[in-house]
Protein backbone atom coordinates (compact mmCIF):
# COMPACT_ATOMS: atom_id res chain seq x y z
CA UNK A 1 0.00 0.00 0.00
CA UNK A 2 2.89 2.31 0.82
CA UNK A 3 4.34 1.78 -2.67
CA UNK A 4 0.95 2.41 -4.26
CA UNK A 5 0.73 5.66 -2.32
CA UNK A 6 4.22 6.63 -3.56
CA UNK A 7 3.19 5.83 -7.11
CA UNK A 8 0.07 7.97 -6.80
CA UNK A 9 2.05 10.88 -5.35
CA UNK A 10 4.42 10.57 -8.30
CA UNK A 11 1.56 10.68 -10.80
CA UNK A 12 0.14 13.80 -9.14
CA UNK A 13 3.56 15.47 -9.04
CA UNK A 14 3.75 14.70 -12.77
CA UNK A 15 0.85 17.10 -13.29
CA UNK A 16 3.01 19.98 -12.05
CA UNK A 17 5.94 18.89 -14.21
CA UNK A 18 3.61 18.65 -17.20
CA UNK A 19 2.60 22.25 -16.57
CA UNK A 20 6.28 23.26 -16.49
CA UNK A 21 6.67 21.46 -19.79
CA UNK A 22 3.55 22.53 -21.72
CA UNK A 23 4.86 26.05 -22.30
CA UNK A 24 8.17 24.69 -23.60
CA UNK A 25 6.31 22.28 -25.84
CA UNK A 26 4.14 25.08 -27.25
CA UNK A 27 7.09 27.35 -27.92
CA UNK A 28 9.16 24.68 -29.58
CA UNK A 29 6.24 23.14 -31.44
CA UNK A 30 5.03 26.36 -33.03
CA UNK A 31 8.13 28.55 -33.26
CA UNK A 32 11.03 26.11 -32.91
CA UNK A 33 12.07 28.36 -30.02
CA UNK A 34 14.04 26.83 -27.16
CA UNK A 35 13.45 29.11 -24.18
CA UNK A 36 16.29 28.85 -21.67
CA UNK A 37 14.56 31.40 -19.42
CA UNK A 38 11.42 29.24 -19.07
CA UNK A 39 12.20 28.15 -15.50
CA UNK A 40 12.94 31.73 -14.50
CA UNK A 41 9.59 32.86 -15.91
CA UNK A 42 7.94 30.21 -13.71
CA UNK A 43 9.70 31.71 -10.70
CA UNK A 44 8.84 35.23 -11.90
CA UNK A 45 5.16 34.18 -11.85
CA UNK A 46 5.65 32.84 -8.31
CA UNK A 47 6.98 36.22 -7.19
CA UNK A 48 4.18 38.07 -8.98
CA UNK A 49 1.72 35.90 -7.06
CA UNK A 50 3.63 36.65 -3.85
CA UNK A 51 3.22 40.39 -4.50
CA UNK A 52 -0.49 40.03 -5.22
CA UNK A 53 -0.96 37.95 -2.08
CA UNK A 54 1.06 40.31 0.13
CA UNK A 55 -0.23 43.63 -1.21
CA UNK A 56 -3.79 42.91 -2.27
CA UNK A 57 -4.62 40.28 0.30
CA UNK A 58 -5.65 37.66 -2.27
CA UNK A 59 -5.28 33.95 -1.54
CA UNK A 60 -2.59 32.27 -3.73
CA UNK A 61 -5.18 30.53 -5.92
CA UNK A 62 -7.18 33.78 -6.31
CA UNK A 63 -3.95 35.56 -7.32
CA UNK A 64 -4.18 33.60 -10.57
CA UNK A 65 -6.92 36.02 -11.63
CA UNK A 66 -4.27 38.76 -11.81
CA UNK A 67 -1.08 36.79 -12.50
CA UNK A 68 -2.39 34.86 -15.52
CA UNK A 69 -3.55 37.91 -17.53
CA UNK A 70 -0.37 39.80 -16.58
CA UNK A 71 1.89 36.98 -17.73
CA UNK A 72 -0.24 36.51 -20.89
CA UNK A 73 0.35 40.16 -21.84
CA UNK A 74 4.00 39.95 -20.81
CA UNK A 75 4.47 36.89 -23.05
CA UNK A 76 2.84 38.56 -26.05
CA UNK A 77 4.91 41.71 -25.72
CA UNK A 78 8.13 39.77 -25.07
CA UNK A 79 7.61 37.80 -28.26
CA UNK A 80 6.55 40.72 -30.44
CA UNK A 81 9.16 43.20 -29.20
CA UNK A 82 12.15 40.93 -28.62
CA UNK A 83 12.02 37.23 -29.43
CA UNK A 84 10.49 37.53 -32.92
CA UNK A 85 13.62 39.44 -33.91
CA UNK A 86 15.78 36.48 -32.95
CA UNK A 87 13.87 33.84 -34.94
CA UNK A 88 15.21 32.68 -38.27
CA UNK A 89 17.05 29.79 -39.80
CA UNK A 90 19.71 29.89 -37.08
CA UNK A 91 18.63 28.38 -33.72
CA UNK A 92 21.46 30.07 -31.81
CA UNK A 93 20.17 33.69 -31.43
CA UNK A 94 17.00 32.75 -29.46
CA UNK A 95 19.07 30.42 -27.28
CA UNK A 96 21.53 33.20 -26.45
CA UNK A 97 18.86 35.85 -25.91
CA UNK A 98 16.76 33.65 -23.61
CA UNK A 99 19.93 32.63 -21.75
CA UNK A 100 20.55 36.35 -21.21
CA UNK A 101 16.94 36.83 -20.11
CA UNK A 102 17.39 34.01 -17.60
CA UNK A 103 20.31 35.83 -15.98
CA UNK A 104 18.45 39.16 -16.04
CA UNK A 105 15.28 37.72 -14.45
CA UNK A 106 17.25 35.94 -11.71
CA UNK A 107 19.20 39.08 -10.84
CA UNK A 108 16.22 41.42 -10.93
CA UNK A 109 14.34 39.05 -8.57
CA UNK A 110 17.41 38.89 -6.33
CA UNK A 111 17.59 42.69 -6.27
CA UNK A 112 13.94 43.21 -5.37
CA UNK A 113 13.17 40.15 -3.22
CA UNK A 114 16.60 39.11 -1.82
CA UNK A 115 17.84 35.52 -1.77
CA UNK A 116 15.48 34.56 1.07
CA UNK A 117 13.24 31.58 0.45
CA UNK A 118 9.56 32.38 0.08
CA UNK A 119 6.43 30.26 0.11
CA UNK A 120 2.76 30.88 -0.51
CA UNK A 121 0.30 29.45 1.98
CA UNK A 122 -3.09 28.25 0.82
CA UNK A 123 -4.18 27.59 4.40
CA UNK A 124 -6.20 24.49 5.23
CA UNK A 125 -6.40 23.42 1.60
CA UNK A 126 -2.71 22.52 1.68
CA UNK A 127 -3.24 19.87 4.35
CA UNK A 128 -6.72 18.76 3.31
CA UNK A 129 -7.00 15.23 1.94
CA UNK A 130 -9.57 12.85 0.55
CA UNK A 131 -9.69 9.11 1.01
CA UNK A 132 -9.47 6.91 -2.06
CA UNK A 133 -9.83 3.32 -0.85
CA UNK A 134 -7.23 2.88 1.81
CA UNK A 135 -5.18 5.77 0.48
CA UNK A 136 -5.32 9.35 1.60
CA UNK A 137 -4.66 11.83 -1.20
CA UNK A 138 -3.91 15.54 -0.74
CA UNK A 139 -6.51 17.88 -2.20
CA UNK A 140 -3.90 20.35 -3.46
CA UNK A 141 -2.00 17.75 -5.54
CA UNK A 142 -5.36 16.66 -6.97
CA UNK A 143 -6.17 20.27 -7.89
CA UNK A 144 -2.76 20.61 -9.54
CA UNK A 145 -3.17 17.40 -11.54
CA UNK A 146 -6.76 18.29 -12.47
CA UNK A 147 -5.57 21.71 -13.64
CA UNK A 148 -2.91 20.07 -15.82
CA UNK A 149 -5.58 17.85 -17.40
CA UNK A 150 -7.85 20.84 -17.98
CA UNK A 151 -5.05 22.95 -19.46
CA UNK A 152 -3.87 20.22 -21.83
CA UNK A 153 -7.44 19.27 -22.76
CA UNK A 154 -8.24 22.94 -23.37
CA UNK A 155 -5.16 23.43 -25.51
CA UNK A 156 -6.02 20.29 -27.52
CA UNK A 157 -9.49 21.72 -28.18
CA UNK A 158 -7.96 25.06 -29.17
CA UNK A 159 -5.48 23.38 -31.51
CA UNK A 160 -7.85 20.95 -33.21
CA UNK A 161 -11.25 22.66 -33.12
CA UNK A 162 -10.61 26.33 -33.80
CA UNK A 163 -9.41 28.49 -36.66
CA UNK A 164 -6.64 29.88 -34.45
CA UNK A 165 -5.52 26.33 -33.63
CA UNK A 166 -5.32 25.48 -37.33
CA UNK A 167 -3.21 28.59 -37.82
CA UNK A 168 -0.89 27.46 -34.99
CA UNK A 169 -0.49 24.01 -36.57
CA UNK A 170 -0.07 25.37 -40.10
CA UNK A 171 2.57 27.83 -38.89
CA UNK A 172 4.30 24.99 -37.09
CA UNK A 173 4.37 22.99 -40.35
CA UNK A 174 5.48 25.74 -42.71
CA UNK A 175 5.46 29.37 -41.65
CA UNK A 176 6.08 30.77 -45.14
CA UNK A 177 3.10 28.96 -46.67
CA UNK A 178 0.99 29.83 -43.61
CA UNK A 179 1.65 33.48 -44.38
CA UNK A 180 0.21 32.90 -47.87
CA UNK A 181 -3.04 31.89 -46.11
CA UNK A 182 -3.19 35.31 -44.46
CA UNK A 183 -1.64 34.19 -41.18
CA UNK A 184 0.39 36.94 -39.53
CA UNK A 185 3.29 34.92 -38.13
CA UNK A 186 4.48 37.64 -35.76
CA UNK A 187 1.02 37.78 -34.15
CA UNK A 188 0.66 33.99 -34.06
CA UNK A 189 4.07 33.66 -32.38
CA UNK A 190 3.05 36.36 -29.91
CA UNK A 191 -0.13 34.47 -29.04
CA UNK A 192 1.80 31.21 -28.68
CA UNK A 193 4.19 32.83 -26.22
CA UNK A 194 1.28 34.49 -24.41
CA UNK A 195 -0.46 31.12 -24.02
CA UNK A 196 2.78 29.53 -22.85
CA UNK A 197 3.21 32.29 -20.27
CA UNK A 198 -0.38 31.88 -19.06
CA UNK A 199 0.36 28.19 -18.38
CA UNK A 200 3.71 29.16 -16.84
CA UNK A 201 1.93 31.49 -14.42
CA UNK A 202 -0.40 28.70 -13.22
CA UNK A 203 2.61 26.40 -12.80
CA UNK A 204 4.45 29.16 -10.93
CA UNK A 205 1.61 29.67 -8.43
CA UNK A 206 1.23 25.92 -7.84
CA UNK A 207 5.00 25.63 -7.39
CA UNK A 208 4.95 28.44 -4.83
CA UNK A 209 2.15 26.73 -2.88
CA UNK A 210 3.85 23.32 -3.01
CA UNK A 211 7.38 24.27 -2.07
CA UNK A 212 9.61 27.15 -1.09
CA UNK A 213 11.24 29.17 -3.86
CA UNK A 214 13.96 31.75 -4.33
CA UNK A 215 15.29 33.60 -7.38
CA UNK A 216 17.72 30.81 -8.32
CA UNK A 217 15.38 27.80 -8.51
CA UNK A 218 14.29 28.48 -12.11
CA UNK A 219 16.95 26.48 -14.00
CA UNK A 220 16.03 23.26 -12.14
CA UNK A 221 12.35 23.75 -13.17
CA UNK A 222 13.54 24.30 -16.74
CA UNK A 223 15.38 21.00 -16.56
CA UNK A 224 12.30 19.12 -15.32
CA UNK A 225 10.25 20.77 -18.05
CA UNK A 226 12.74 19.79 -20.73
CA UNK A 227 12.88 16.24 -19.45
CA UNK A 228 9.08 15.91 -19.47
CA UNK A 229 8.85 17.33 -23.03
CA UNK A 230 11.57 15.05 -24.35
CA UNK A 231 10.26 11.94 -22.59
CA UNK A 232 6.78 12.62 -24.00
CA UNK A 233 7.97 13.50 -27.50
CA UNK A 234 8.40 16.98 -28.93
CA UNK A 235 5.21 18.68 -30.06
CA UNK A 236 2.75 16.29 -28.39
CA UNK A 237 0.75 17.80 -25.52
CA UNK A 238 -0.65 14.54 -24.10
CA UNK A 239 2.85 13.11 -24.51
CA UNK A 240 4.10 16.00 -22.38
CA UNK A 241 1.65 15.01 -19.64
CA UNK A 242 2.87 11.40 -19.88
CA UNK A 243 6.46 12.69 -19.71
CA UNK A 244 5.67 14.72 -16.61
CA UNK A 245 3.99 11.74 -14.95
CA UNK A 246 6.90 9.40 -15.75
CA UNK A 247 9.35 11.94 -14.36
CA UNK A 248 7.25 12.51 -11.24
CA UNK A 249 6.85 8.77 -10.60
CA UNK A 250 10.58 8.18 -11.14
CA UNK A 251 11.43 10.91 -8.66
CA UNK A 252 9.03 9.77 -5.93
CA UNK A 253 10.01 6.12 -6.35
CA UNK A 254 13.68 7.14 -6.22
CA UNK A 255 13.03 9.14 -3.06
CA UNK A 256 11.19 6.16 -1.56
CA UNK A 257 14.22 3.94 -2.04
CA UNK A 258 16.61 6.59 -0.73
CA UNK A 259 15.74 10.27 -0.14
CA UNK A 260 19.00 11.29 -1.85
CA UNK A 261 17.98 9.53 -5.06
CA UNK A 262 14.92 11.63 -5.87
CA UNK A 263 16.43 13.92 -8.51
CA UNK A 264 18.93 11.33 -9.73
CA UNK A 265 16.19 8.74 -10.38
CA UNK A 266 14.32 11.26 -12.56
CA UNK A 267 17.44 12.04 -14.60
CA UNK A 268 18.28 8.34 -14.99
CA UNK A 269 14.81 7.50 -16.33
CA UNK A 270 15.09 10.48 -18.69
CA UNK A 271 18.45 9.25 -19.98
CA UNK A 272 17.15 5.71 -20.33
CA UNK A 273 14.18 6.85 -22.44
CA UNK A 274 16.49 9.05 -24.50
CA UNK A 275 18.63 6.00 -25.29
CA UNK A 276 15.72 3.69 -26.08
CA UNK A 277 13.46 6.20 -27.86
CA UNK A 278 15.45 9.31 -28.85
CA UNK A 279 12.30 11.01 -30.24
CA UNK A 280 10.38 10.41 -27.00
CA UNK A 281 7.42 8.14 -26.33
CA UNK A 282 4.77 9.95 -28.37
CA UNK A 283 6.55 12.05 -31.00
CA UNK A 284 4.51 14.08 -33.43
CA UNK A 285 4.33 12.09 -36.66
CA UNK A 286 5.27 15.11 -38.77
CA UNK A 287 8.72 16.63 -38.27
CA UNK B 1 -7.04 45.75 -61.84
CA UNK B 2 -3.33 44.91 -61.66
CA UNK B 3 -0.54 47.07 -63.00
CA UNK B 4 3.08 46.05 -62.83
CA UNK B 5 5.58 48.75 -63.60
CA UNK B 6 9.26 47.99 -64.10
CA UNK B 7 9.33 45.15 -61.58
CA UNK B 8 12.83 43.96 -60.69
CA UNK B 9 13.22 41.08 -58.25
CA UNK B 10 15.65 38.43 -57.18
CA UNK B 11 17.26 36.55 -54.35
CA UNK B 12 20.15 38.29 -52.60
CA UNK B 13 22.68 39.29 -55.25
CA UNK B 14 20.96 37.26 -57.94
CA UNK B 15 18.51 39.25 -60.05
CA UNK B 16 15.82 37.08 -61.63
CA UNK B 17 13.46 39.71 -63.07
CA UNK B 18 14.38 42.81 -65.09
CA UNK B 19 11.90 45.67 -65.60
CA UNK B 20 8.79 43.56 -66.03
CA UNK B 21 5.75 45.68 -66.94
CA UNK B 22 2.28 44.32 -67.59
CA UNK B 23 -1.37 45.01 -66.92
CA UNK B 24 -4.26 42.74 -66.13
CA UNK B 25 -7.99 43.42 -66.41
CA UNK B 26 -10.59 41.93 -64.07
CA UNK B 27 -11.90 38.55 -65.20
CA UNK B 28 -8.98 37.81 -67.52
CA UNK B 29 -6.96 34.61 -67.52
CA UNK B 30 -3.36 35.36 -68.33
CA UNK B 31 -0.70 32.73 -68.85
CA UNK B 32 2.97 33.30 -68.07
CA UNK B 33 5.01 30.82 -70.06
CA UNK B 34 8.72 30.28 -70.23
CA UNK B 35 11.42 27.70 -69.74
CA UNK B 36 13.05 26.74 -66.46
CA UNK B 37 14.76 29.71 -64.82
CA UNK B 38 12.91 32.29 -66.91
CA UNK B 39 11.68 34.04 -63.75
CA UNK B 40 8.03 32.90 -63.83
CA UNK B 41 7.86 31.68 -60.24
CA UNK B 42 9.85 34.67 -58.99
CA UNK B 43 7.25 36.85 -60.69
CA UNK B 44 4.38 35.10 -58.89
CA UNK B 45 6.26 35.13 -55.58
CA UNK B 46 6.72 38.90 -55.97
CA UNK B 47 3.01 39.38 -56.64
CA UNK B 48 2.11 37.23 -53.60
CA UNK B 49 4.31 39.25 -51.25
CA UNK B 50 6.95 36.58 -50.70
CA UNK B 51 9.59 38.83 -52.26
CA UNK B 52 9.54 42.50 -51.30
CA UNK B 53 9.78 45.15 -54.01
CA UNK B 54 9.37 48.87 -54.45
CA UNK B 55 5.80 49.69 -53.31
CA UNK B 56 4.83 51.24 -56.65
CA UNK B 57 6.16 48.33 -58.73
CA UNK B 58 2.88 46.48 -58.17
CA UNK B 59 -0.47 48.31 -58.05
CA UNK B 60 -3.58 46.28 -57.31
CA UNK B 61 -7.01 47.91 -57.42
CA UNK B 62 -5.37 51.32 -57.19
CA UNK B 63 -3.22 50.48 -54.17
CA UNK B 64 0.58 50.11 -54.20
CA UNK B 65 1.30 46.66 -52.73
CA UNK B 66 4.86 45.95 -53.87
CA UNK B 67 6.34 46.06 -50.37
CA UNK B 68 3.53 44.29 -48.53
CA UNK B 69 3.95 40.98 -46.70
CA UNK B 70 2.17 37.89 -48.03
CA UNK B 71 -0.58 38.00 -45.40
CA UNK B 72 -1.35 41.65 -46.24
CA UNK B 73 -1.40 40.87 -49.97
CA UNK B 74 -3.86 38.03 -49.34
CA UNK B 75 -6.11 40.31 -47.30
CA UNK B 76 -6.33 42.54 -50.39
CA UNK B 77 -7.48 39.61 -52.52
CA UNK B 78 -4.45 37.96 -54.14
CA UNK B 79 -4.01 34.24 -53.36
CA UNK B 80 -1.17 32.01 -54.52
CA UNK B 81 -1.39 28.30 -55.29
CA UNK B 82 2.30 27.59 -54.77
CA UNK B 83 4.51 25.37 -56.87
CA UNK B 84 4.75 21.92 -55.28
CA UNK B 85 1.32 22.38 -53.58
CA UNK B 86 2.88 22.99 -50.13
CA UNK B 87 -0.02 21.43 -48.21
CA UNK B 88 0.26 21.40 -44.42
CA UNK B 89 1.20 17.84 -43.37
CA UNK B 90 -0.39 17.96 -39.92
CA UNK B 91 -3.72 19.23 -41.27
CA UNK B 92 -6.42 17.04 -42.83
CA UNK B 93 -7.74 17.75 -46.32
CA UNK B 94 -10.67 19.71 -44.88
CA UNK B 95 -8.43 21.63 -42.48
CA UNK B 96 -6.09 22.47 -45.36
CA UNK B 97 -9.08 23.92 -47.18
CA UNK B 98 -10.36 25.76 -44.10
CA UNK B 99 -7.00 27.40 -43.37
CA UNK B 100 -7.37 29.00 -46.82
CA UNK B 101 -10.34 30.92 -45.38
CA UNK B 102 -8.34 32.15 -42.38
CA UNK B 103 -8.57 35.78 -43.54
CA UNK B 104 -12.40 35.48 -43.60
CA UNK B 105 -12.70 37.34 -46.89
CA UNK B 106 -16.32 37.31 -48.04
CA UNK B 107 -17.15 35.72 -51.39
CA UNK B 108 -18.74 32.84 -53.23
CA UNK B 109 -16.25 30.12 -52.33
CA UNK B 110 -17.20 27.90 -49.42
CA UNK B 111 -16.23 24.39 -48.38
CA UNK B 112 -19.40 23.10 -50.05
CA UNK B 113 -18.55 24.74 -53.35
CA UNK B 114 -15.00 23.40 -53.29
CA UNK B 115 -16.42 19.90 -52.80
CA UNK B 116 -18.75 20.51 -55.76
CA UNK B 117 -15.78 21.58 -57.85
CA UNK B 118 -13.62 18.62 -56.76
CA UNK B 119 -16.06 15.93 -55.50
CA UNK B 120 -13.29 13.44 -54.74
CA UNK B 121 -12.04 15.69 -51.92
CA UNK B 122 -15.24 15.30 -49.90
CA UNK B 123 -14.70 11.57 -49.52
CA UNK B 124 -11.07 12.16 -48.53
CA UNK B 125 -11.72 15.12 -46.24
CA UNK B 126 -10.52 13.42 -43.04
CA UNK B 127 -7.28 12.14 -44.57
CA UNK B 128 -4.00 14.02 -44.01
CA UNK B 129 -3.53 16.41 -46.93
CA UNK B 130 -0.14 14.99 -47.84
CA UNK B 131 -1.44 11.38 -47.92
CA UNK B 132 -3.29 12.06 -51.19
CA UNK B 133 -2.10 11.47 -54.76
CA UNK B 134 -0.34 14.34 -56.53
CA UNK B 135 -3.43 15.29 -58.51
CA UNK B 136 -5.69 15.23 -55.46
CA UNK B 137 -3.15 17.33 -53.56
CA UNK B 138 -3.20 19.84 -56.38
CA UNK B 139 -7.00 20.00 -56.11
CA UNK B 140 -6.65 20.72 -52.37
CA UNK B 141 -4.06 23.42 -53.11
CA UNK B 142 -6.34 25.11 -55.66
CA UNK B 143 -9.33 24.74 -53.33
CA UNK B 144 -7.31 26.23 -50.48
CA UNK B 145 -6.44 29.23 -52.65
CA UNK B 146 -10.10 29.69 -53.67
CA UNK B 147 -11.28 29.51 -50.04
CA UNK B 148 -9.64 32.93 -49.58
CA UNK B 149 -12.20 34.25 -52.11
CA UNK B 150 -9.50 36.06 -54.07
CA UNK B 151 -10.03 38.64 -56.80
CA UNK B 152 -6.81 37.34 -58.34
CA UNK B 153 -5.68 33.71 -58.17
CA UNK B 154 -2.04 32.97 -58.94
CA UNK B 155 -1.39 29.38 -60.03
CA UNK B 156 2.23 28.26 -60.10
CA UNK B 157 2.90 25.19 -62.27
CA UNK B 158 -0.30 23.38 -61.34
CA UNK B 159 0.33 20.63 -63.89
CA UNK B 160 3.91 19.90 -62.83
CA UNK B 161 4.58 16.20 -62.29
CA UNK B 162 0.98 15.13 -62.92
CA UNK B 163 -0.39 12.53 -65.34
CA UNK B 164 -2.06 13.98 -68.49
CA UNK B 165 -5.52 12.75 -67.45
CA UNK B 166 -5.14 14.38 -64.03
CA UNK B 167 -4.00 17.63 -65.65
CA UNK B 168 -7.14 17.52 -67.80
CA UNK B 169 -9.33 17.10 -64.69
CA UNK B 170 -7.65 20.03 -62.95
CA UNK B 171 -7.86 22.34 -65.95
CA UNK B 172 -11.53 21.37 -66.31
CA UNK B 173 -12.15 23.33 -63.08
CA UNK B 174 -10.89 26.60 -64.57
CA UNK B 175 -14.15 27.63 -66.29
CA UNK B 176 -16.02 27.38 -62.95
CA UNK B 177 -13.35 29.52 -61.31
CA UNK B 178 -13.53 32.12 -64.08
CA UNK B 179 -17.33 32.08 -64.02
CA UNK B 180 -17.28 33.79 -60.64
CA UNK B 181 -15.22 36.63 -62.05
CA UNK B 182 -11.97 35.49 -60.50
CA UNK B 183 -8.98 36.74 -62.45
CA UNK B 184 -6.32 34.09 -62.95
CA UNK B 185 -2.60 34.19 -63.66
CA UNK B 186 -1.28 30.80 -64.73
CA UNK B 187 2.40 30.06 -64.72
CA UNK B 188 3.14 27.05 -66.90
CA UNK B 189 5.97 25.32 -68.70
CA UNK B 190 3.43 23.39 -70.77
CA UNK B 191 2.77 25.91 -73.57
CA UNK B 192 -0.11 24.05 -75.20
CA UNK B 193 -1.96 23.61 -71.91
CA UNK B 194 -1.54 27.25 -70.96
CA UNK B 195 -2.48 28.66 -74.36
CA UNK B 196 -5.60 26.49 -74.54
CA UNK B 197 -7.20 28.24 -71.54
CA UNK B 198 -5.79 31.78 -71.41
CA UNK B 199 -7.10 35.04 -72.86
CA UNK B 200 -3.60 36.51 -73.19
CA UNK B 201 -0.10 35.27 -72.58
CA UNK B 202 3.30 36.65 -71.67
CA UNK B 203 6.41 34.67 -72.51
CA UNK B 204 9.36 35.18 -70.15
CA UNK B 205 12.94 34.61 -71.08
CA UNK B 206 15.85 35.22 -68.72
CA UNK B 207 13.77 37.50 -66.51
CA UNK B 208 12.36 39.65 -69.29
CA UNK B 209 9.14 39.61 -71.31
CA UNK B 210 10.14 38.22 -74.70
CA UNK B 211 6.70 37.98 -76.28
CA UNK B 212 3.12 38.90 -75.46
CA UNK B 213 -0.19 38.50 -77.22
CA UNK B 214 -3.33 36.46 -77.58
CA UNK B 215 -3.13 32.72 -78.15
CA UNK B 216 -4.49 33.01 -81.72
CA UNK B 217 -2.21 35.90 -82.68
CA UNK B 218 1.24 34.36 -82.41
CA UNK B 219 2.39 31.45 -84.53
CA UNK B 220 4.31 28.55 -83.09
CA UNK B 221 7.64 29.67 -84.52
CA UNK B 222 7.37 33.04 -82.77
CA UNK B 223 6.44 31.45 -79.47
CA UNK B 224 9.24 28.89 -79.79
CA UNK B 225 11.76 31.63 -80.46
CA UNK B 226 10.54 33.68 -77.49
CA UNK B 227 10.43 30.62 -75.25
CA UNK B 228 13.89 29.27 -76.00
CA UNK B 229 15.60 32.47 -77.07
CA UNK B 230 16.57 31.05 -80.46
Amino acid sequence: MEWLNTLLQGVLLGGLYAMFAVGLSLMFGIMRLVNIAHGDFIVLASYLALMVVNHLGFSPLASLLIVVPLMFCFGYLLQRLLLNRTLGTDILPPLLVTFGLSIIVQNVLLEFFSADSQKLSQGDLEVASVGIGNLSVGVMPLIVFGSALLIIGGLQLLFYKTSLGRAFRATSDDQHTARLMGVNNAHIFGLAMALAMAVVSIAGVFLAIRTSFDPTVGPARLLYGFEAVIIGGLGSLWGTLAGGVILGVAQTLGAKIDPGWQILAGHLVFLLILVVRPRGLFPRSVD
Amino acid sequence: MLTIEKLCAGYGDFQALFDISLTLEAGETVAIIGSNGAGKSTFLRSLAGLIKNQPSAITFKGQAIGDMAANQVLERGIALVPEGRKLFPSLSVEENLLIGAYSKRPGPWTLKRIYQLFPVLETLRKRPGTALSGGQQQMVAIGRGLMANPHLLLCDEISLGLAPTTIKDIYAALPSIKADGTTVILVEQDINQALSVCDRFYCFQEGRVSLTGRPGDADKAHIKAAYFGI
